[in-house]
């Protein structure tokens, strides 16, 4: 495949590098400018150097643009503001730059004063040799050439969400192929009665509009349907996938893809699991799918209910049946939609004859979106009945049935006679394997292994997406079977680039934001199929051209990488790693991971990183000057420092910060490198793990966590002490955290002294 | 008036979490349609200064009636208690008059002789009725003794010494009249203001009978 190739050496060998330090923004008043000088050409041997009174404006873009086009510059040092800053002005085409950060970095979190000015101008000059030495490593990002571009899009699954996806994809001008594993198109929304009103007045259930849906999906040109159809197996990559669909016909077609939409929605909650609640003791205890199909039967006529064909004259909604729970085997989280649909299912009751009594025993009335509210007020002023209650049981007794209840505004054992009752179970999502339940094969022989989880599987799923990728034949799951993502950056992505998971297999939800969601979804999956075609990273990376190399003759075949990346990005082939570019979110987990250190970026690798914190200025330890290392994500730690120093708040003089793409691209090679070249502290900074992540990467600060814990045993074997090494969470509004964690490792090497291996 | 209290028994037959009761109070109670709109928040019963000392806040009284509970609701002391400070209409999210719910209750409670006998409030509005029906305008003197004496003679010493100062001071500065207590003043037409109360009650029981 395309991606199998080795890193080509389309950059020059020769390097010519240019430093440009800035003097606007009051550097030039704080810093020595020609000390600063004098160190890029000496220390940093850079070829030219100039400093400017304004760097960033058109004149200083000016200067930089014609050392680059007279003078052969390849590789630019900028030292002035931030990397976050003036990125449109220092914006320079094939050629590396890098950017030391004397702004925000030193003079904004130095105090400008006498005994200050010392340490500060060290903090500059190491910030210059620091940016002047990564250039020098690093090489335009060029893009895969053989960037593959289909430009269809499979759709899985025949719901509201798929027919969305399908439809919006369509009009969009893509091809569309859609799978629908029954034979009728609609999923459960078309199976509904009617639908919680989406517009203003809110006050009616509406038609559910699924029926227009599947005409119009039939009716485009552009738009491929098969019923009775599953997919095979999937392989490839964003911009190539290849998938074998079976047919209705027994047959299979193989067809290529850009990008995929997983729509593959929910299953109720198994209603059985409720006997307490009558289910299945009598028919007239009723989920709300069933109610929906009674609704149907009755057409608008009085319902009947099921055991007798008695026309129902009172009845009962019991919210949360199987949700909202922490007992075994029941639903932990509410599924969103379903007091709102209960609010509809007893308007069909009182719509009908404004004399039938309906109750709807809730726990908390949840009625998210906008006309939620409305909806619910218009379900009192029809004289629905309310009652906050923890339902207790349901019994058949006499005719009907009995419902035993705690009312929880009165704080009383209560009890009310009902013709049906009707569950609001949940939804379970359609998510298809769960491959983390399943222990890799190459956890047990790598001897790092990284722990493998519990088998949790209840029950043996099919597999929706039947990937051929090393990782599992589905998307990753979170909590619950619901698909990973991150939810609050980049809510769409999977942890399998250009495979979108949308409406309820994501997040429980309903018709209206399964809509909404599954708009986003095919917009998503066409910047996947654009950014394919180019080879540019998809979140949060956007347009990122880099993508991992490897030098396949010193791979020691040890897999890290492929279980490492948590993108799935990575396949095997004899052996050998084989990345998938277009997978790739370009993290670096894969080479913070690889123990050999053959896995490297164009523009960032252990080298760029490795040389940085070799070249930095160490005094011997008589000086009383430690140095502290921070290696800092450069999503949310990196920028906390920033606008620390853009809120003038100080950290000490003797902290040197090196940006990461992510903290598990952190090689243990520059740990202990550091340590063995006498830094007295190292700091990592990374996002929150776990459950809750924050982890741009999904996993990478998770794995950086696992790989910290090997480093006790460097600092043992270097008779060093643990304290000298910490790893936090740090999240981006933590402003006067981060300086504060700085400052602590500072306190703490004033206490335990100075690392004894300066040389 | 208990043959009413009865008729409206029949009609609207005790049931739990029924209709029934909930669509009576509608029907009889002033501001009773808005009833089933609240959403139990809670922000009426914690916002009534006379909060404490209530056997059923607001909130607990409409889901009482929502739940059937006529006995209760009707027999309660709790909606008597209301000051008329309008906290609560002022904070309901909801915009429930519930201040005018809650006097039209009671109201709606003594119409059909179910409110409590001795409840003071009660009691105080009787007195205050008859007072000033009798000529048309308050008589200080006589409202303030005859409440003081409604617990009996004895009582009634007490509690006049209790609040001798305050008499005193309002005689002072003119605003009891202690000649009051032969008689007092009073509209020019008193027999047509009778009449008058009569018609407007007759319009009432009509309105009543017919359920609003
Ligand atoms: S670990 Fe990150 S950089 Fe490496 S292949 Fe996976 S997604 Fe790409
Ligand atoms: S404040 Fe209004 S809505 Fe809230 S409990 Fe009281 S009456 Fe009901
Ligand atoms: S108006 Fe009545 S019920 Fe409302 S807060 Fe005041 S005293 Fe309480």
């Amino acid at each position: 495949m395309a991606d199998e190739k080795l890193p080509v050496e389309k950059f020059p060998i020769e390097k010519k590098v240019g430093a440009y330090i800035c003097k606007g923004c009051g550097l030039g008043e704080r810093l020595e400018g020609a000390q600063l000088t004098m160190i890029a050409e000496r220390d940093a041997k850079a070829h030219i150097v100039r400093e400017h009174d304004f760097l960033c404006s058109e004149e200083g873009v000016k200067m930089i643009q014609d050392d680059i086009d007279n003078e052969g510059v390849n590789c630019v040092a900028i030292c002035a503001c931030s990397r976050r800053a003036k990125t449109e002005a220092f914006r320079f085409e094939g050629v590396a730059m890098s950017r030391g950060n004397l702004r925000e970095g030193v003079i904004w979190v130095r105090p400008d004063t006498d005994e200050a000015r010392e340490t500060t101008e060290e903090m500059a000059a190491d910030y210059v040799r620091m940016a002047v030495w990564e250039t020098k490593f690093m090489s335009p990002p060029v893009g895969n050439e053989e960037a593959a571009c289909q430009r269809d899009i499979l759709v899985v699954g025949g719901g509201v969400s798929g027919l969305t996806a399908a439809l919006e994809t369509a009009r969009a001008g893509y091809p569309v192929t859609l799978v629908e594993k029954t034979g009728q198109l609609g999923g459960k929304a078309g199976q509904a009665w009617k639908a919680v009103p989406d517009r203003a007045p809110y006050k009616d259930p509406v038609d559910t509009g699924v029926a227009e849906l599947i005409t119009a999906c039939e009716a485009d040109d552009n738009i491929t349907i098969h019923l009775n159809a599953t997919l095979t197996k999937t392989a490839g990559a964003p911009g190539r996938f290849e998938a074998d669909i079976s047919v209705e016909s027994g047959t299979t077609v193989t067809a290529r893809f850009g990008a995929i939409v997983q729509a593959s929605g929910y299953e109720d909650f198994d209603a059985n699991k409720l006997s307490g609640l009558g289910y299945g003791k009598t028919p007239d205890v009723v989920t709300q799918q069933e109610l929906e199909a009674l609704a149907r039967a009755a057409g608008g006529g009085p319902i009947k209910r099921p055991s007798d064909g008695k026309e129902v004259k009172s009845v009962a909604f019991i919210q949360c049946a199987g949700q909202r729970s922490n007992k075994e085997g029941l639903l932990s989280y509410c599924s969103g939609h379903c007091c709102a649909t209960s609010i509809k299912q007893a308007m069909y009751f009182k719509d009908q004859n404004p004399d039938i009594d309906t109750n709807v025993l809730y726990r908390d009335l949840r009625t998210p979106g906008a006309g939620g509210e409305d909806f619910y007020r218009s379900g009192q002023e029809k004289g629905v009945t309310f009652t906050k209650a923890c339902v207790d049981g349901v019994e058949v007794a006499g005719d009907g049935l009995k419902v035993k209840f705690e009312d929880l505004i009165l704080d009383q054992d209560s009890e009310e006679n009902v013709d049906l009752v009707v569950l609001a179970v949940g939804q379970v999502p359609n998510s298809g394997v769960n491959i983390d339940a399943v222990p890799l094969e190459a956890e047990e022989g790598s001897e790092e292994g990284i722990e493998a989880k519990p088998a949790e599987v209840h029950v043996p799923l099919e597999s929706i997406l039947n990937l051929d990728y090393r990782q599992g034949p589905d998307l990753p799951q979170l909590v619950d079977g619901f698909t990973d993502s991150h939810f609050i950056c980049f809510p769409y992505e999977t942890r399998r680039t250009g495979i979108y998971a949308t409406g309820p297999v994501r997040r429980p939800m309903d018709i209206i934001s399964a809509r909404e969601d599954a708009t986003g979804a095919a917009l998503k999956a066409i910047q996947a199929v654009e950014n394919a075609a180019v080879g540019r990273a998809a979140h949060p990376r956007s347009g990122d051209l880099s993508f991992p190399q490897f030098r396949k003759e010193g791979c020691t075949q040890c897999k890290r990488c492929t279980v490492e990346c948590p993108f799935g990005a990575i396949n095997e082939e004899d052996g050998y790693p084989q990345f998938n570019e277009s997978r790739c979110r370009r993290c670096g987990t894969c080479m913070g991971a690889c123990p050999v250190r053959v896995i490297s970026f164009e523009n960032y690798s252990v080298d760029t990183v490795g040389q940085q914190l070799k070249n930095i200025d160490i005094p011997d330890e008589f000086d009383e000057k430690p140095r502290i290392l921070v290696l800092a994500c450069e999503n949310d730690a990196y920028p906390a420092l920033d606008m620390a120093g853009m809120n003038n708040i100080e950290y000490s003089a003797f902290a040197r910060i090196i940006p990461v793409r992510c903290l598990g691209s952190v090689n243990l090679i520059w740990i202990t490198d550091a340590l063995n070249s006498g830094y007295d502290g190292i700091i990592l900074m990374g996002c929150q793990k776990g459950e809750n992540y924050q982890c741009h990467f999904v996993r990478g600060s998770e794995m950086a966590y696992q790989r910290m814990s090997k480093v006790d045993d460097t600092l043992q074997s270097l008779s060093l002490e643990p304290e000298r090494v910490a790893t936090y969470e740090v999240a981006i509004t933590d402003i006067e955290r981060a300086p504060q964690l700085i400052n602590e490792m500072a306190e703490t090497i004033e206490r335990i002294g100075m690392s004894p291996f300066k040389f | 008036m208990s043959d009413m209290g009865s008729v409206a028994i029949e009609k609207y037959r005790n049931n739990n979490y029924r209709n029934n009761f909930l669509h009576e109070v509608e029907a009889h109670v002033e501001g009773g349609e808005w009833v089933k709109m609240c959403m139990q928040c809670g922000v009426c019963a914690g916002s009534c200064p006379l909060g404490p000392h209530w056997a059923h806040p607001p909130q607990e009284i409409f889901m009482m009636i929502r739940a059937g509970k006529r006995e209760e609701v009707l027999t309660s002391d709790s909606m008597w208690m209301c000051t008329s400070c309008y906290n609560c209409i002022v904070r309901c999210p909801r915009g429930l008059p519930i201040t005018h719910i809650m006097h039209g209750l009671a109201h709606y409670a003594h119409r059909l002789g179910l409110a409590p006998e001795k409840q003071p409030t009660r009691e105080f509005a009787k007195l205050f009725w008859d007072n000033i029906t009798k000529n048309g305008r308050a008589n200080e003197l006589k409202m303030g003794l005859s409440l003081y004496f409604k617990d009996g003679f004895g009582s009634g010493v007490k509690e006049a010494m209790k609040n001798k100062a305050l008499g005193q001071a309002m005689m002072k500065t003119k605003r009891m009249n202690p000649m009051e207590f032969f008689g007092g003043h009073g509209v020019k037409d008193k027999s047509g203001l009778h009449a008058m109360l009569a018609k407007a009650r007759e319009i009432e029981d009509a309105k009543f009978e017919q359920g609003k």
